[in-house]
């Protein structure tokens, strides 16, 4: 009798901890996981004018089942230097806002993990802040700022520095600003977290033992350090290469970014197979360097 | 020598602090200006609020955004606290690694890919099984649900990991049941993760242009994609008031968290320092 009972008890504790598991679990692959494979499915069909815009894949007339597996949307994104260009743009600018955005934010998160307890808090804050106002009203800022009739020229043509304005808006210079603007936050977070929790006696141990500084630096503060690189690298790396907004308001015709290129097709030719195969290929291109960022995060969030 | 390395990394945080401020300062003081033109001062007036505030679109697509924020935030704080809690309370179970994928990746994903791949869902279910018929708030929030709910996830589970084990142990050794275990130990003390994430999410889902213009449709126009069309066009001082508005919010809501939390630490700061005299 109680033997069943306990039974019942731990039976109706699997299946309340099944569903516990199972709500998280369907939500995100039916919303994060299941359109991944809806675009790869119409990246192989073919455009057709109607509603939707693109072919079916599978078809079946006269007793015969069709499937129909169309590569020219990847043929053609190969063929096109638009958008080979368009990846390799992407890449470049998206590296160099991340090495910018590290070298500014290491020395920042530094200082911020050294400054006394009581400020460490409104430091963080005071980093944080500007990430929850809005991303776009940040970025529309700098066309005010970057601008031929922009603060910046106004003030050097005022001091009489430069006699006509410097060309800076829709420029790769006011691109790269724009994203180490908007992502150092997301660079500095992680950054820090990391170096607060480092253990202070190791340096001090490394100075009694006669390092000089610098080299504590590189041998000691900065490989206990790399968890917090790699975090924050591929925080701002990853979403960059894709970025819409930033190369729309502040780019040009020189910079070609695949979040660009990607929307241009999907809203304005309504070309749905070649933006999903635009997208695939992206998604293998960030396939490394997100499996990189997971296993970190996967390790932090379980330790 | 000491000193210089320590002075160096503090000059970069300032000169970084200026970086991050300045521009937000110069939107602020333009929208306080005459001309119509964004750069050149020609005097105060406060004349940009009262046109934002007689601009009916801007005010439906604020409504229409606090709304979707609303509804998206609480669904994500639901999902993503029950993610975190199954992360890192449940041991291993079939399908960690899948969900463990699934709350990391929309982290870093691509927005046009999440948009993309979510409009190409909402469209092949509106085909198979008939639901959405037409695209707008309930799509909005179905896909700021899903991103917003990874950060929740992330943010409560750094709480969870803090959290001393031992009470929930000792709940559930005399004899209350897992569910009440969860509501009556563990809630209580990662409510304040629970409203940081809230909070996460509602400031993502109100900031979010590109997923929502994937997939919403005509009817559904949140305040990133009208202020979107708008900037497009050029700079305009409407813009700087409605920004500075939003600056001025977050500011605020900002200051109001961090006395709470100092005066939350003050408090049991004195209360420890009472019990060490109590005890001595």
């Amino acid at each position: 009798m109680r033997q069943g009972q306990v039974t019942a008890w731990i039976k109706r504790l699997r299946l309340g901890r099944r569903a516990v598991i199972a709500f998280p679990l369907v939500w995100l692959s039916l919303f994060f996981l299941l359109p991944f494979a809806l675009v790869l499915k119409i990246s192989f069909s073919e455009a057709a004018i109607s509603v939707p815009p693109y072919g079916p894949l599978v078809e079946y007339a006269n007793q015969t089942l069709h499937v129909f597996l169309n590569v020219s949307n990847y043929l053609f994104l190969l063929s096109d230097s638009y958008y080979v260009a368009a990846y390799w743009g992407s890449i470049k600018i998206a590296f160099t806002a991340t090495l910018v955005c590290l070298l500014l934010g290491y020395p920042m998160a530094y200082a911020m993990a050294r400054a006394p307890q009581r400020w460490q808090l409104v430091l963080l804050l005071l980093v944080m802040l500007p990430s929850w106002t809005s991303f776009l009203i940040r970025i529309y800022a700098w066309m005010g700022i970057l601008g031929n009739s922009g603060l910046i020229n106004n003030a050097l043509l005022w001091m009489g520095l430069i006699d006509s304005p410097l060309r800076m808006m829709n420029t790769q210079f006011a691109v790269i600003i724009g994203i180490v603007y908007a992502y150092l936050p997301f660079m500095v977070l992680p950054l820090y977290a990391h170096l607060a929790r480092l253990d202070y006696a190791l340096l001090e141990a490394a100075s009694d033992l006669g390092s000089r500084r610098f080299n504590t630096f590189i041998k000691v503060t900065l490989p206990l350090s790399t968890g917090g690189i790699i975090a924050g690298s591929m925080l701002v790396f990853i979403p960059a290469v894709g970025e819409f907004v930033i190369p729309e308001l502040l780019g040009g015709p020189d910079t070609l970014m695949i979040g660009k290129v990607l929307w241009d097709e999907f809203f304005q030719n309504r070309d749905w197979p070649v933006a999903s195969a635009l997208a695939m290929v992206m998604l293998l291109l960030l396939l490394i360097p997100i499996v990189w960022f997971h296993r970190y995060q996967s390790k932090a969030m379980e330790k | 020598m000491a000193s210089r390395r320590v002075n160096f990394s503090t000059v970069i945080l300032v000169l970084g602090l200026l970086f991050l401020y300045l521009p937000m300062v110069v939107l602020v003081v333009y929208s306080f200006n005459v001309s119509e033109l964004v750069t050149v001062w020609a005097g105060f007036s406060p004349k940009w609020y009262a046109a934002l505030f007689d601009d009916q679109q801007i005010l439906s697509a604020v409504w229409t955004s606090l709304r979707v924020a609303f509804f998206s935030a609480s669904m994500a704080v639901c999902l993503g606290t029950i993610a975190a809690f199954v992360m890192t309370r449940f041991g291993h179970f079939r399908g960690k690694t899948a969900l463990s994928s699934m709350v990391t990746a929309p982290l870093v994903m691509p927005e046009v890919i999440t948009g993309l791949s979510l409009l190409l869902l909402f469209v092949q279910m509106a085909q198979l099984i008939g639901w959405p018929t037409d695209r707008g708030m309930a799509t909005i929030w179905i896909a700021h649900t899903t991103f917003c709910s990874a950060y929740v996830a992330v943010v409560v589970a750094a709480r969870l990991r803090e959290v001393d084990r031992s009470i929930e142990e000792a709940a559930m050794d005399l004899g209350s049941p897992p569910m009440k275990t969860f509501f009556a130990v563990t809630l209580p003390v990662i409510s304040p993760a629970l409203a940081a994430g809230w909070l996460l999410a509602f400031t993502l889902s109100l900031d979010d242009l590109v997923i929502a213009s994937f997939v919403s449709g005509p009817g559904a126009n949140t305040l990133p994609m009208v202020v979107f069309s708008s900037v497009r066009m050029g700079v305009s001082p409407k813009i700087n008031a409605l920004a500075t508005l939003i600056i001025l919010t977050v500011s605020l809501a900002t200051f109001i968290a961090w006395y709470l939390m100092r005066r939350n630490e003050n408090k049991r700061r004195t209360t420890l320092e009472a019990d060490a005299q109590d005890a001595a």
